[in-house]
């Protein structure tokens, strides 16, 4: 017969849900260059990041980070406030949820969307930089595109139905009613879909 | 590592009693076809029969009442299934085409519900108040001559909350149609006698009871129409085919045989525990909701929601210390919304998210309840200091 086995979560995940790292204390953010916040408590997941930045360099030289949600959202936000620690704001800017994911030695696919608001607050952080220093034309808004215009369904629409488990048209179709009137955008959706499946699952 | 290992998810299931152990492995090589005549045959049909007359006892039924079957789940699954049935034996499929259940039941009947209506079954939903109890006034203006069965569950498995069953059967019956009450998180906790009841169908599950997993019991009311759900053989009189689960039988006879001895008097020790467990949490955590009916509801179970906490960060920081609840928050069970009976209950989505359900069991003692005092509240302080929930603007921030 077997032991009880290890949770769902790699050794790492559990290590950094443990033991997280760089948890902002208290509430004051004052000393720190930028605030980002995204998600809300009704989804169960809301994650804050705030940053210090070396000007003159553009280079981040601390980040400490708030979360409210499960262990994989915790530990996501624990590891990528040590990723970003030295990084270029540009760089930072470009972290992608897979690569929390990677760093933390993989997440189930259930739990992939808890991992994601991590790296969309840290944008949010590094455009408040941007803004708060005059650099407006810095900021990059991650700027939805309609897809289905019947149903008003946009890329980010999309990407989070997989983050949330869609892997088929049809099962896409059942999250976000895309393409359901019309069904001319059914090419562009599919191939949407085919991208963010590769994008966060590698699939 | 911690150094003690503590149960608290009587609810989800138990561990065998040692009696029913002992009596399962004593039956262990017993392996002939009770349908066979000869002495294996006879041997395993015999102890069928016997855990049928104490599992009929228990719930103060005929034996010929009491159909062995898998589960619980399978059980619900046959009494909802009678309804799509179209032969002209199945009367309550043909003429009464509305089903009536509540909107806390456990999903094995909200999604065969759900399945049934798209075969063009009518099922109508039962809110309930902020305790979980459903409104008989809301009932009466849903029942008529239309409505062929009515499902509501005695006891809620995540909030503990208790049904008025004998009332609300009298109301069903009263408008010609069929009860049914999910009794699996109430057999063995709370006294149940189908006649007191006066319900037509009744589910039980053994390992809910100290029993073993993957068998169940359905109490069909003798002369009330039925349909099996498994064809293909006469076992179970042809309400259930397939070779009997003998040993697991024999096992959930002894469980309840065992209930009705340790049952009487422990309901007033887990009163005490819950009474012990409820203080504790109150005294020494703040922003904290009970969800659930203070009195009418089950001595074992315990929901609590705390704010600004996910509950699957809660029940593995338990997990850690040795400790094992449950949530009913969606991050742990993999879908992505929260409890479907806090929400109903009118508990804030936020707030399902960080319940957790404390269930406890016949071996639950104070010295566990110190226990999970003494752990719990540095836990909630910790995931708190780290919750985004307790900052200026946590409450307001952009939604995704």
């Amino acid at each position: 017969m077997l032991q009880a086995g290890e949770w769902a979560y790699s050794e790492k995940l559990k290590e950094h849900f443990m033991n997280p790292k760089n948890i902002l204390q208290g509430e004051n953010t004052d000393d720190f260059d930028g605030v980002g916040m995204e998600g809300n408590l009704q989804c169960g997941d809301q994650m804050m990041v705030v940053i210090k930045v070396d000007k003159a360099k553009e280079i981040i030289t601390d980040c400490q980070w708030k979360t409210y949600g499960c262990a994989s959202a915790i530990a996501s936000t624990s590891v990528l406030s040590e990723m970003v620690k030295g990084m270029t704001l540009d760089d930072a800017f470009h972290i992608s949820p897979k690569e929390v994911a990677l760093e933390l030695g993989g997440l189930p696919d259930h739990k992939i969307h808890c991992s994601v608001l991590g790296d969309k607050a840290l944008r949010a952080a590094i455009n408040n930089y941007y803004t708060r220093n005059g650099q407006e034309d810095k900021v990059k808004q991650e700027q939805a595109k309609v897809i289905c215009q019947c149903m008003n369904i946009t890329d980010h629409d999309i990407e989070d139905a997989v983050l949330e488990g869609a892997r088929t048209y049809f099962e896409l179709q059942e999250r976000t009613k895309c393409g359901t009137v019309c069904g001319q955008c059914k090419e562009e959706s599919e191939a949407l879909l085919e991208k963010y499946k590769h994008i966060h699952f590698g699939a | 590592m911690a150094d003690m290992k503590v149960y608290f998810d009587h609810n989800a299931t138990t561990p065998l009693h040692p009696e029913v152990k002992k009596e399962m492995i004593a039956g262990m090589e017993m392996f002939g076809n009770p349908s066979s005549m000869h002495a294996y045959g006879r041997e395993a049909r015999a102890n069928i029969e016997d855990a049928r007359r104490k599992v009929a006892d228990f719930i103060g039924a005929k034996e010929n009442e009491i159909i062995f079957v898998g589960s619980g789940s399978e059980a619900n699954n046959t009494v909802l299934s009678l309804f799509v049935c179209s032969s002209s034996q199945c009367i309550p499929g043909s003429r009464r085409g509305t089903i009536i259940t509540t909107k806390i039941e456990h999903p094995c009947v909200l999604e065969t519900s759900e399945c049934l209506a798209h075969q063009g079954v009518r099922v109508k939903y039962l809110n309930v108040d902020r305790y979980g109890k459903i409104d008989l006034d809301q009932l009466a203006g849903m029942l008529g001559d239309d409505v062929g069965l009515v499902s509501v569950m005695m006891a809620n498995n995540e909030i503990g909350t208790l049904q008025d069953i004998d009332a609300i059967t009298k109301m069903v019956h009263e408008s010609g149609a069929y009860m049914h009450t999910d009794a699996v998180q109430a057999v063995g906790k709370v006294p149940v006698d189908v006649r007191k009841l006066g319900v037509d169908f009744l589910t039980i599950s053994a390992h809910k009871i100290y029993g073993p997993k993957g068998v169940g019991a359905l109490f069909v009311k003798q002369g009330i129409p039925y349909c099996p759900l498994i064809r293909g053989g006469h076992q179970e009189r042809g309400r259930r085919a397939g070779t009997e689960n003998t040993l697991g039988i024999l096992g959930m006879g002894r469980a309840v045989e065992m209930r009705m001895i340790e049952m009487p008097e422990e309901e007033e020790r887990l009163l005490l525990l819950k009474q012990a467990l409820r203080k504790g949490i109150e005294e020494s955590i703040d922003d904290i909701y009970f969800n659930g009916h203070p009195t009418d509801a089950l001595a074992s179970t315990l929901n609590v929601s705390f704010t600004g906490v996910e509950g699957e960060a809660i029940l593995l920081y338990l997990d850690l210390e040795g400790i094992a609840v449950s949530t009913g928050s969606a991050c742990a069970s993999g879908s992505l919304d929260p409890s479907h009976v806090l929400l109903a209950t009118g508990v804030d989505a936020e707030l399902a998210h960080g319940s957790i359900r404390f269930s406890m069991g016949r071996e639950t003692s104070m010295q566990e309840v110190e226990y999970l005092l003494n752990v719990l509240p540095p836990i909630i302080k910790r995931i708190r200091n780290m919750s985004t929930a307790y900052i200026k603007g946590g409450l307001h921030a952009t939604s995704r």
